[in-house]
């Protein structure tokens, strides 16, 4: 749906950012209509490019005052479709605001504002603070860290600390009527940013809501300690039905950093397997051997032939398990086509196995390999599992094939009791059939309240 | 090569972006990207648009030729992209503007930089008779048959007073070695890489093809460049064209004439110099040791290096015809802006370039940051020749 009064608005952006960061260019309009998702594109009226919280306000105001949807956007590497307007209006690209503000080595803390990348901030902590750590999710360098935290990530050797939802201290948002709220302990001051605090949590008001309730300019995370030493034990089985005990068995000795599972029919000797990572840190190669005698332990006297063990993960494997980054994008690129779409679901461990076979099926079917990425979170609270439906964006009929199987595994999911993860429209909407319909209007009035134009990336996170 | 030849290959990229970075993400090193910061001007972004532009969902616009022609085919998306088809980014951005120069849809001023080195064989219709001029005063003779190298200086070397400055440092070391050389003067032509490299390949052919005519006419074997450009092209696309020429940059030809003697360089004074790499003989030729080796073969030189070296070097924005169209140039984000600034953080007294494009951009960029008090642009030849002279005055 074009944009009515589409001249006096352009002037307004322009009057705000200048012309260079307000584009209403086909080719700009192009390329922030389409993501590397299996999506269809979704036709965009503007690109912005704001560099300060004022410009955002101006924006918002402007927008707020003619109706005019917003998008907030980071990399739009979430592959799910949402940063692409469903009603068409303005994308706001944060990329531009992209300081690190501050790091507080002893509160362990990095305040930055919503367009810095992941890339940026690994290098500045490896060069500045290398005894600190951000948590660093399998997407490239150029994801942004609070695109991320939005959606509620999960990162590489960090998820014993949780999501990155979890890790937020507190954001500062320019809500959708041009107002700036701060949440956790900077509600008391602007130069708090150490944690939430027992305040009433209102940072909760914008993490999954997919950018409907506000635009987040600037966001404290928490940075923990980089271990010294670093090192990983692999487990192989053929059976996903013990895959849970075994990784109970693990997080109960409390010496792994991180577990993750893999599964994939690709190379031809994984097939069949499932893999388990469990990567152990310390400060000492004492304390690393007596870890690692732990984990050996669990399949030797407790699984013995069930389960083979590897003390020494092969050397490549190693190197690619251990970048950090991690190159999700390498399993992206198997039908060699650029595209790549994935289901994040949100799940007990118990059901793991059959979200395992149950998955093979819908891969199958839909004439694809399966490719499995599962995240052990918070020690063994729940488990990430994803499922892998990388396409070629030259041939339709693969298009068609990865989004169908999205689609189906979304609802295996939700059928499952999983919650899918940074849902796609369509998700959404099977979501909320299944979701407490008190809580659904709950949530309806709490936008209302906050966005009462209804201009913050309107289409999600409702019903038809 | 068409674009066509890349439709197996164009879809495949992400837009994941690793291709914006240095290889250890310190900073965006993609020059347009860095400046401009909207997703199109990135390569991921040009590719998308290219592929666009094939399936006609796109059509050649003004805008579009501005977002390829920005590109200073600096080949940082080359280095960091982590997928096999990353060699064939920079191909597909150079066969996108050839794209564009046939539906005659390309920025004015690259339409101007076709036009003027079809008429005058140079950027800025300077004559062709001048060509040379600027060698008498440094004595450096014609290339004659029989000659072991051909000097091949190239536009700007010829033409901007700044760069005939580092032709001539150049020059005369190589009469100090007693090496039998000559340039082409008014019979020199461009060489084409930049042709090539912004889309106007019929030109570039007829360009290629003149000069290696001209080459075997003379009997030339070996040939040594001021500049990068020139030697990529002579070295890695004449070939296809028939012109099989033993090609060295002259930072090679020095460091072999510094290492066997030939060249002898006293001490000079104690400067602390940064060296800038050129994208065309670092990234496009894997040229990063001989400058550097020759730079510390001077005693008193103190080779300090910038944050971003060697393959992770920042372009100074010339590349792609950029020091002429200018697309990327001016304020504070423009490429040689960054890169002085960058420098002068060293606290180098003298950025030491081996490119007549660098020169002419990183010269304008500490001006453009009041540096120019401050820290000096020197040829590496320059340095050498100053460290020679200085001892021979005492």
């Amino acid at each position: 749906m074009p944009v009515k009064d589409g001249n006096s608005l352009y002037a307004g952006l322009t009057d705000i950012l200048g012309q260079e960061f307000v584009s209403k260019e086909p080719e700009e309009l192009y390329i922030y209509s389409r993501d590397s998702s299996a999506n269809p594109p979704r036709p965009v009226d503007y690109v912005v490019m704001p560099s300060s919280v004022e410009e955002v306000q101006a924006i918002v105001k402007l927008a707020s005052s003619k109706g005019i949807p917003l998008i907030p956007m980071g990399a739009a590497l979430n592959l799910e479709g949402l940063t692409l307007p469903l009603k068409g209006g303005i994308v706001v690209d944060m990329r531009r605001m992209d300081k690190i503000i501050e790091v507080s080595e002893m509160d362990r803390y990095a305040l930055v504002e919503a367009g810095v990348s992941q890339g940026k901030l690994i290098s500045y902590l490896e060069e500045k603070y290398p005894m600190l750590q951000h948590s660093v999710p399998d997407a490239p360098p150029s994801a942004t860290v609070a695109g991320s935290c939005l959606i509620c990530g999960y990162g590489h050797l960090s998820t014993n600390y949780g999501t990155h939802a979890e890790m937020v201290n507190g954001l500062e948002v320019v809500l959708p009527t041009g107002e700036i709220l701060r949440t956790g302990s900077a509600m008391l001051s602007t130069s708090l940013w150490f944690g939430r605090g027992s305040l009433p949590d209102l940072t909760g008001l914008f993490l999954g809501w997919l950018g409907t309730t506000g635009i987040v300019t600037k966001l404290s995370i928490r940075l923990y300690p980089r271990p010294p030493i670093r090192d990983m034990v692999i487990y192989m089985m053929q059976d996903s039905s013990i895959v849970p005990d075994v990784v109970y068995r693990i997080t109960h000795t409390e010496v792994a950093e991180d577990v993750s599972i893999v599964g994939q029919e690709r190379p031809e000797w994984m097939k069949g397997y499932q893999i388990i990572a469990a990567y152990v840190s310390a400060h000492t190669e004492k304390e690393l051997d007596l870890k690692k005698s732990y984990l050996k332990r669990i399949s030797k006297e407790e699984f013995k032939s069930k389960v083979s063990f590897m003390e020494e993960a092969p050397g490549e494997l190693k190197e690619q398990f251990m970048e950090l980054p991690f190159f999700a994008t390498k399993v992206a690129d198997w039908k060699k086509g650029g595209g790549f779409e994935y289901v994040g679901a949100i799940m007990p461990i118990d059901t793991l196995p059959e979200a395992w076979e149950k998955g093979i099926d819908i891969a199958h079917r839909f004439d694809m390999l399966y490719s499995y990425a599962i995240r052990v979170v918070e020690g063994g609270h729940h488990v990430l599992f994803t499922y892998s439906y990388p396409f070629n964006r030259a041939d339709e009929v693969s298009m068609h094939n990865a989004l169908s199987a999205l689609k189906e595994t979304q609802k295996l999911s939700l059928a499952l009791g999983a919650i899918p993860w940074k849902p796609e429209v369509d998700g959404q909407k099977e979501i909320i059939k299944k979701m407490d319909k008190g809580t659904f209007k709950l949530m309806q009035r709490i936008r209302k309240l906050l966005d009462p134009g209804g201009i913050m990336n309107p289409g999600n996170w409702e019903v038809d | 090569m068409a674009l066509d030849d890349f439709k197996d290959v164009i879809h495949r990229c992400f837009r994941c972006g690793y291709c914006k970075f240095t290889s250890n993400y310190t900073d965006f090193n993609c020059p347009p990207y860095n400046k401009f910061r909207l997703e199109t001007f990135s390569p991921g972004g040009r590719m998308w648009l290219i592929r666009a532009m094939m399936l006609k969902d796109i059509e050649p616009s003004q805008h579009l030729a501005d977002i390829l022609y920005s590109c200073t085919m600096c080949a940082n998306c080359v280095e960091e992209c982590r997928f096999k088809f990353h060699d064939d980014i920079v191909d597909i951005i150079m066969e996108g503007k050839a794209s564009l120069v046939e539906s005659g849809m390309v920025p004015p001023t690259a339409r101007d930089f076709f036009k003027n080195i079809y008429l005058s064989g140079n950027p800025w219709k300077e004559p062709q008779q001048k060509r040379g001029d600027w060698a008498r005063h440094y004595g450096i003779p014609v290339y004659k048959p029989g000659d072991e190298y051909l000097y091949y200086v190239g536009c700007i070397g010829s033409y901007d007073q700044r760069v005939q400055k580092m032709a001539g440092a150049f020059g005369q070391l190589l009469l100090r070695a007693g090496l039998s050389f000559g340039i082409l003067g008014e019979d020199e032509y461009c060489d084409g890489n930049e042709v090539l490299m912004m889309g106007e390949q019929g030109l570039f052919e007829y360009l290629a093809q003149k000069n290696i005519e001209l080459f075997k006419e003379r009997r030339v074997n070996k040939i040594v460049t001021l500049s990068p450009h020139a030697y990529n092209v002579m070295r890695n696309k004449y070939p296809r064209l028939g012109g099989d020429f033993e090609v060295v940059h002259y930072t090679e030809l020095l460091k072999e004439l510094i290492s066997s003697g030939r060249l002898k360089v006293p001490g000079g004074r104690k400067i602390k110099v940064t060296y800038h790499d050129p994208c065309f003989l670092g990234r496009w030729n894997s040229i990063y040791d001989e400058p550097r080796e020759v730079l510390e073969s001077v005693d008193g030189v103190e080779l300090v290096e910038m944050r971003r070296n060697r393959e992770n070097a920042f372009c100074c924005g010339g590349g792609g015809g950029n020091f002429y169209t200018d697309i990327i140039g001016g304020g504070e984000s423009s490429p040689s802006r960054i890169r002085v600034r960058e420098a002068a953080d060293t606290g180098a007294d003298i950025i030491a370039v081996a490119c007549p494009t660098c020169m002419t951009m990183i010269e304008d960029g500490l001006k453009g940051e009041d540096l120019d008090e401050k820290i000096m642009c020197n040829d590496i030849s320059e340095i050498v020749l100053d460290a020679i002279t200085s001892a021979e005055e005492g």
